[in-house]
C-alpha cells in the first residue's frame, strides 16, 4: 500500500524546522549536555575508579570528600561513594528509561484505542484513566512494591503501570481530532483495516505530543524510583540506586552531610536535564502548552 | 445549576466505583490475599486457613467478594487494624488532622507565592525575572521533595538552629506557637513543587486574561494599568486556578507522604508507611481508598465552587 499522504520531507533531517528550533533552545541543549555527561560517567566511570562498589573498608568509614582516592568520600561501611554513585546511576537511569518506554507503550495503545474507537469503549478507557489519576501515585506504587517482590524489573513495571495515564490522555485527545481529518476518511474509503488506520496512518501524525510526554515521563519515573527507594520499598541493597543511597543518610546528616547531598544532587541533575529536554522538544515540535 | 451539580455528582460516583475496583484488585494482588497474616502463625494449619476462608466467604467468586467488600465499605465497616484492633476509620481519623494542617498551610503558601511570581512574570514578560522564574520552576519540579527536606534540616536546624528537625510539637509544651514553629519547615518543603506549578499556570492564565477584549476596552477608557490588573485581570486569572487546586490534590498527598517521613510528622503518610512496615493491610487498603475519595471530593468541591463563582461554566 502506498502512502496516502505525501509529506514534504526536508532534504536532510537536520535541515528540518523542528531540529533547527530545538538547537536554538539553550536549556534543551544544556539538558542534553548534562544527561550525556551523566550517562558517560555512569558507563565508563566505575572502570576508571580504583574501588569496587561493594568493597567494604571499615577503617575508612565516613571519610569526607577528597580524602585520598575517595573523591566523594565514603559511606558508613567505608565503601567509596563515587563508584557507588555511578553504579547507582546505571540502575536509576535504566529503571527510569525502561519505565518510560513501557508506560509510553501502554499509554499510546490505550490512548489510540480510546480516541479512535470512541463510544462506550473510549468512555470506559478514559474513565479508567481518571480512576488511576485519582490515586496519589506514591500510595499505589508503595502498596504494589510492598506486596510484589521488588526486583529492578518489577519496580520498572510497577512505575510504568501507575504512570501511563498522562500519555493516554494526551494521545486520546490528539487521535480524536485527527480521526475526522481527510486523510483518515480517505484511508477508510480505500478500505484499510482499522488497526492499519490507527497505527500506520494516525499514530505517526501524533508522534510530537508522544515524544514530549515521553521525555517528561523519564523525569517522573526517575523521581518516583528515588522516592520509593528512599522509603525502602524500591531497589534493594546491596544493589545501589540514587534513592536507596539516601535511605540511611538522614541519621548521619550532622556528621556526614555529603551522604545526603551528593546522591540528591545527581537525581536533581538527571531529572532537570529531562525536563529541559522535554521543554525544548515541546517548543520544537510545536505542541500545545497545556501541561507544565 | 442543579443539573450541573447532579451531572458532576454522578460522574464522581462512577469514578468512585472505578477507583474501588482498582483498590480491590491491588488488595487481591497481595500474596495469599487478606489471610496472608495467618501464614506465619505456627498454630494455624492449612486446613484452618481454608476453614477461615470459607467462613469469611473468601472462596466465593471475586465479583461477589467485591460487592460484599464495597457494601461494607459504604456502611462504614472498613475493617480493623491488625496492630491494635481499632477500626480503620478511627485510625485514619487520628492522623487526618495533622496531614490536613500540613497540606493546608503549604497550599496557602504555594498559592500566594506562586500567584505573585506568575502575575509578575506575565506583566514583565521576557524580563530577567520572568526568565529566572521559568528556569527556576523547571528546576524546582526536578528536586526530590525528601532531598529538599534533608537540605532544609541541614541548613536551618543543624547549621542555623532556627527550627526543629521534626515532630509536630515539643513534648510538654504544645502551645500554638510551638505547633507553628514545628510547621514552618515541613510546609515550606512541601510547597516548593507547588509554588513552581502555580507560578507557571498563573503566568499563562494572566497572559490569557491580559489579551481579552475587556482589558483593551478598559485601556481605551484610560483605566490605569494597576487598576486593570487588580480589578479585571487577577480575578479572571484566578478562576481556572480553582480547578487546578483540585487537580493538584494527588500530588500534594504524594508530597505530604514523603515530607511526613522526613519530618516524622504524625499524619496519614507516616501512618501508611508504618502500616506497610507492619503488613497492616486493612489500614493500608483503607488509606488507599480514603486518599482517592479525598481526591474525588476535592475535585467535586472545586467544580462546585467554580460553578458558583463563574456563571459561564454552569451555562455551558
Amino acid at each position: 500500500m502506498t502512502a496516502i499522504v505525501a509529506h514534504a520531507a526536508p532534504a536532510r533531517w537536520w535541515h528540518s524546522r523542528a531540529v533547527i528550533r530545538f538547537m536554538r533552545h539553550h536549556l534543551a541543549l544544556l539538558g542534553i549536555a548534562m544527561i550525556t555527561l551523566l550517562v558517560l560517567a555512569c558507563a565508563i566511570g566505575p572502570y576508571a575508579l580504583p574501588y569496587d562498589s561493594l568493597h567494604i573498608d571499615l577503617r575508612a568509614r565516613f571519610a569526607p570528600p577528597l580524602t585520598g582516592n575517595h573523591y566523594l568520600g565514603t559511606d558508613p561501611l567505608g565503601r567509596d561513594l563515587a563508584v557507588r554513585l555511578l553504579m547507582a546511576g546505571r540502575v536509576s537511569l535504566a529503571v527510569g528509561f525502561s519505565a518510560m518506554l513501557l508506560s509510553t507503550l501502554i499509554g499510546t495503545l490505550i490512548g489510540v484505542t480510546a480516541g479512535y474507537r470512541g463510544g462506550w469503549v473510549g468512555a470506559a478507557l478514559m474513565r479508567t484513566v481518571d480512576g488511576f489519576l485519582s490515586y496519589p501515585s506514591i500510595f499505589l506504587v508503595l502498596a504494589l512494591a510492598a506486596t510484589l517482590r521488588p526486583s529492578p524489573a518489577m519496580i520498572t513495571v510497577i512505575i510504568a503501570v501507575t504512570s501511563w495515564m498522562e500519555t493516554a490522555r494526551i494521545v486520546e485527545a490528539e487521535v480524536r481530532s485527527l480521526r475526522e481529518r481527510e486523510f483518515v476518511q480517505a484511508a477508510r474509503m480505500v478500505g484499510l483495516r482499522r488497526s492499519h488506520i490507527m497505527f500506520r496512518e494516525i499514530l505517526p501524525n501524533a508522534m510530537g505530543p508522544i515524544i514530549v510526554a515521553a521525555s517528561l515521563a523519564v523525569a517522573r519515573a526517575i523521581l518516583l524510583e528515588a522516592y520509593i527507594s528512599f522509603l525502602g520499598y524500591g531497589i534493594q541493597p546491596p544493589l545501589p540506586s540514587w534513592g536507596n543511597m539516601l535511605n540511611g543518610a538522614q541519621q548521619y546528616l550532622a556528621s556526614a552531610p555529603w551522604l545526603a547531598i551528593i546522591p540528591g544532587a545527581a537525581i536533581t541533575m538527571a531529572v532537570t536535564s529531562f525536563n529541559f529536554i522535554g521543554d525544548g522538544l515541546r517548543d520544537a515540535l510545536d505542541v500545545r502548552n497545556d501541561h507544565i | 445549576m442543579s443539573a450541573f451539580l447532579l451531572n458532576r455528582l454522578l460522574q464522581s460516583i462512577v469514578l468512585l466505583v472505578i477507583v474501588s475496583i482498582i483498590g480491590f484488585t491491588v488488595l487481591n494482588l497481595m500474596p495469599g490475599g487478606p489471610l496472608a497474616q495467618f501464614g506465619l502463625d505456627p498454630g494455624m494449619t492449612q486446613k484452618d486457613v481454608e476453614r477461615l476462608a470459607a467462613q469469611l466467604g473468601l472462596n466465593r467468586p471475586l465479583w461477589m467478594q467485591y460487592l460484599d467488600w464495597a457494601w461494607r465499605l459504604l456502611q462504614g465497616d472498613w475493617g480493623h487494624s491488625f496492630r491494635d484492633g481499632s477500626s480503620v476509620l478511627t485510625v485514619i481519623g487520628r492522623h487526618l488532622l495533622a496531614t490536613l494542617l500540613l497540606m493546608g498551610t503549604s497550599t496557602a503558601f504555594a498559592i500566594g507565592v506562586g500567584a505573585w511570581i506568575g502575575i509578575r512574570g506575565a506583566t514583565h514578560r521576557y524580563s530577567l525575572f520572568d526568565y529566572c522564574a521559568t528556569v527556576g520552576a523547571m528546576v524546582a519540579l526536578s528536586v526530590p521533595t525528601f532531598w529538599f527536606g534533608l537540605i532544609g534540616i541541614y541548613i536551618f536546624t543543624l547549621k542555623l538552629g532556627w527550627v526543629p528537625a521534626g515532630n509536630m510539637y515539643t513534648i510538654g509544651d504544645g502551645s500554638i506557637l510551638d505547633y507553628l514553629h514545628h510547621l514552618i519547615l515541613p510546609s515550606l518543603v512541601l510547597s516548593l513543587v507547588h509554588v513552581a506549578i502555580w507560578s507557571r499556570y498563573m503566568r499563562t492564565a494572566t497572559l490569557d486574561a491580559l489579551s481579552q477584549d475587556f482589558v483593551k476596552t478598559a485601556r481605551a477608557k484610560g483605566v490605569s494599568e494597576r487598576r486593570i490588573l487588580l480589578k479585571h485581570v487577577i480575578g479572571n486569572a484566578l478562576l481556572p486556578m480553582i480547578t487546578l487546586a483540585g487537580m493538584q490534590l494527588p500530588s500534594i498527598l504524594t508530597g505530604a507522604l514523603v515530607t511526613e517521613t522526613v519530618f516524622t510528622w504524625p499524619g496519614m503518610g507516616r501512618l501508611f508507611l508504618d502500616s506497610l512496615g507492619y503488613s497492616d493491610y486493612p489500614v493500608v487498603m483503607g488509606l488507599l481508598i480514603f486518599s482517592a475519595i479525598l481526591v474525588l471530593l476535592g475535585n467535586l468541591i472545586a467544580d462546585i465552587v467554580i460553578a458558583t463563582v463563574d456563571p459561564r461554566i454552569r451555562l455551558a
